[in-house]
């Protein structure tokens, strides 16, 4: 199916990503022959196919509830490009 | 001595022929000589791997026989290394430096391994030639001019050139098996669940699997020795008893049933690969295998599947990236949305982004039964059709790439760049444990044969190997590389 490239702009902010309009044009297209792909799959029959999600099914593994990790809040912290009093700083949220 | 593998560096080591400081120090020599061209690793840890190889040299006095001890080893850069800058391939980590080990390092650290430094790779491992890697291309060494493959490029270019003893790669749709065929080495992806993937920066969570990019199928035993088990950090990882993969090395393959899958013997196949695969086969069969050709009637779909739910689970794991808690941020953000956006869009390449934006795209509104619902039940079909295979087969062998090592900068478009991985990737959505291994060449460059085996049986899958590698040599051919220095 094809991409356009308003469509484009639409999935780029729900991805959160910023793309120029040149880029969305490429994208767009080459995103077009993905789906091209992609469809492929459409002309199988599935309807009776269960979706698989896992390759041997597992579920996923419970565990006690218990605190197994030490507490590196300022380690982990000291990554990040900003940071004050223990807190990650970004652009003002609420006025 | 650096050409050897890791079980002939291991018995050196042991006699006392060598010592891990000598061999380390070998090793960075030769990195030091040959990384400019090949662009192998991204980083070289040069002191920490000197100070770790005189430890080893010191526990091996104190009477240690830890398994790999003092063999001088790389790791992708998306296995997660604890003080030392792991980028994933990408601008968006140029700057992190992981503040823990992933399990597969810290197996490998306790196992007695000395760490070289970090290879090159796709970004976030999306790709197929290495070329969308932040930090540059990771070259062939059979063929400066030409790819080493990818995902894990950098760590096939590492092993074949000799710039270390083994390098472990990571597997999603053919990223260890690809470019081991390109660079003529052995490369073998576990079963999913084998390996733990905690400290493995994310691409896709359900195809993810680490493994082994060595020398020989001996290596490879050994090394799956030492990475695999059950993990409590990785809720994937599947709790299987221990087991001795090196134990079933030398059994006979009298008797041994191999499958040809009709769908890859086909016109298109490029002859000169499907000749060396026919005659790889026929040293099987001069060891007792017999030959049947098998139905996978599902494979050509397995690649269109894959590229809805490899995207989908990958826009879902990169949206952990988001300028705040570590990684690259945008200067100057006007508010937050703006951050994201942009802290986002200049840190990640456009393989990536476009990676992102199917993902987002398959798992939109509206969009779901249609894409990812149904990338699920064709996944069904798949693995099905290798479990009727392996009621009639023990291995199902092909080619592991439908070429040889393309050119830097010849494949423009995704999709020809996608087909390259036709044969490796429906694996991955069986979650089938996989090894390519040298079987010869075309104009120059390696060729791989992919040997597939059922669930969990790694044991047979090395075992074919090792019995195909004691009657050819191809394994322990070298690129000449001194030869394409000044290409």
């Amino acid at each position: 199916m094809a991409f356009d490239k308003s469509e484009v702009e639409k999935i780029a902010h729900l991805a959160r990503l910023h793309l120029s309009s040149s880029e969305s044009e490429e994208v767009a297209a080459r995103v077009s022959d993905i789906l091209g792909l992609i469809d492929k799959m459409q002309s199988v029959d599935t309807d009776a196919v269960a979706p698989l999600s896992h390759p041997f099914e597992a579920v996923q593994k419970l565990r006690p509830d218990v605190v197994t990790e030490p507490n590196r809040r300022d380690e982990l912290q000291a990554l990040a490009p900003l940071c004050q009093d223990g807190l990650f700083l970004v652009p003002k949220v609420i006025e | 001595m650096i050409k050897k593998t890791v079980t002939e560096l291991c018995a050196a080591l042991a006699s006392g022929e060598t010592t891990s400081e000598a061999l380390t120090r070998a090793y960075l020599d030769r990195i030091a000589e040959h990384n400019g061209a090949l662009n192998a690793y991204i980083t070289v840890c040069e002191d920490s791997a000197m100070a770790q190889a005189r430890e080893a040299d010191a526990q091996r006095a104190a009477g240690s026989t830890a398994p790999l001890l003092g063999i001088p080893i790389a790791h992708k850069d998306l296995f997660c290394t604890q003080g030392v800058l792991t980028t994933s391939g990408s601008k968006i980590l140029h700057n992190f430096v992981s503040p823990y080990d992933a399990t597969v390092v810290e197996r490998m650290q306790a196992a007695g391994a000395v760490m070289l430094g970090k290879t090159n790779m796709d970004e976030f491992a999306m790709g197929s030639s290495n070329e969308s890697s932040y930090y540059g291309a990771a070259r062939n060494p059979w063929d400066l001019k030409k790819v080493p493959g990818g995902s894990s490029g950098g760590s096939a270019a590492a092993v074949a050139a000799d710039l270390c003893a083994m390098a472990t790669g990571t597997d999603t749709g053919g990223s260890i098996r690809q470019p081991a065929a390109f660079c003529g080495v052995t490369g073998l992806k576990p079963s999913y669940g084998r390996v733990s993937r905690w400290g493995m920066i994310a691409y896709a969570s359900s195809l993810d699997q680490a493994g082994p990019l060595c020398k020989s199928a001996e290596d490879a035993a050994l090394l799956l020795n030492v990475m695999a088990g059950v993990d409590n950090k990785d809720s994937t990882s599947i709790d299987l008893p221990a087991e001795d993969f090196s134990a079933k090395l030398n059994d006979s393959l009298d008797g041994l049933r191999v499958g040809l899958p009709k769908q890859y013997f086909t016109s298109e196949l490029n002859p000169s690969i499907a000749a060396i695969i026919k005659t790889a086969v026929g040293e099987l069969e001069a060891l007792g295998a017999t030959v049947v050709e098998i139905d996978l009637p599902n494979s050509e779909l397995a690649l269109s599947a894959y590229y809805v739910i490899a995207p989908a689970e990958a826009s879902t794991n990169l949206s952990r990236f988001d300028g705040v808690r570590y990684g690259y941020r945008c200067e100057g953000p006007k508010d937050l949305e703006d951050l994201y956006k942009r802290s986002r869009s200049e840190g990640f390449g456009e393989e990536v982004k476009r990676r992102i934006m199917i993902g987002t795209y398959a798992l939109s509104a509206g969009f779901y039964d249609a894409y990812y619902r149904k990338a699920q039940k064709i996944r069904r079909l798949v693995k099905d059709d290798y479990a009727r295979a392996f009621e009639q087969v023990d291995v199902i062998i092909g080619p592991t790439t439908p070429s040889p090592a393309f050119g830097l900068a010849s494949i423009k478009d995704s999709v020809t760049m996608y087909l390259e991985d036709i044969y490796t990737i429906a694996l991955n959505l069986a979650g089938l444990p996989g090894m390519s291994v040298p079987a010869g060449y075309v104009d120059g460059l390696p060729i791989g044969m992919q040997i597939v085996a059922s669930d969990f049986a790694e044991a047979k899958l090395l075992n074919v190997a090792h019995q195909f590698q004691r009657v050819t040599d191809w394994h322990t051919h070298k690129p000449a590389l001194t030869a394409n220095k000044e290409a």
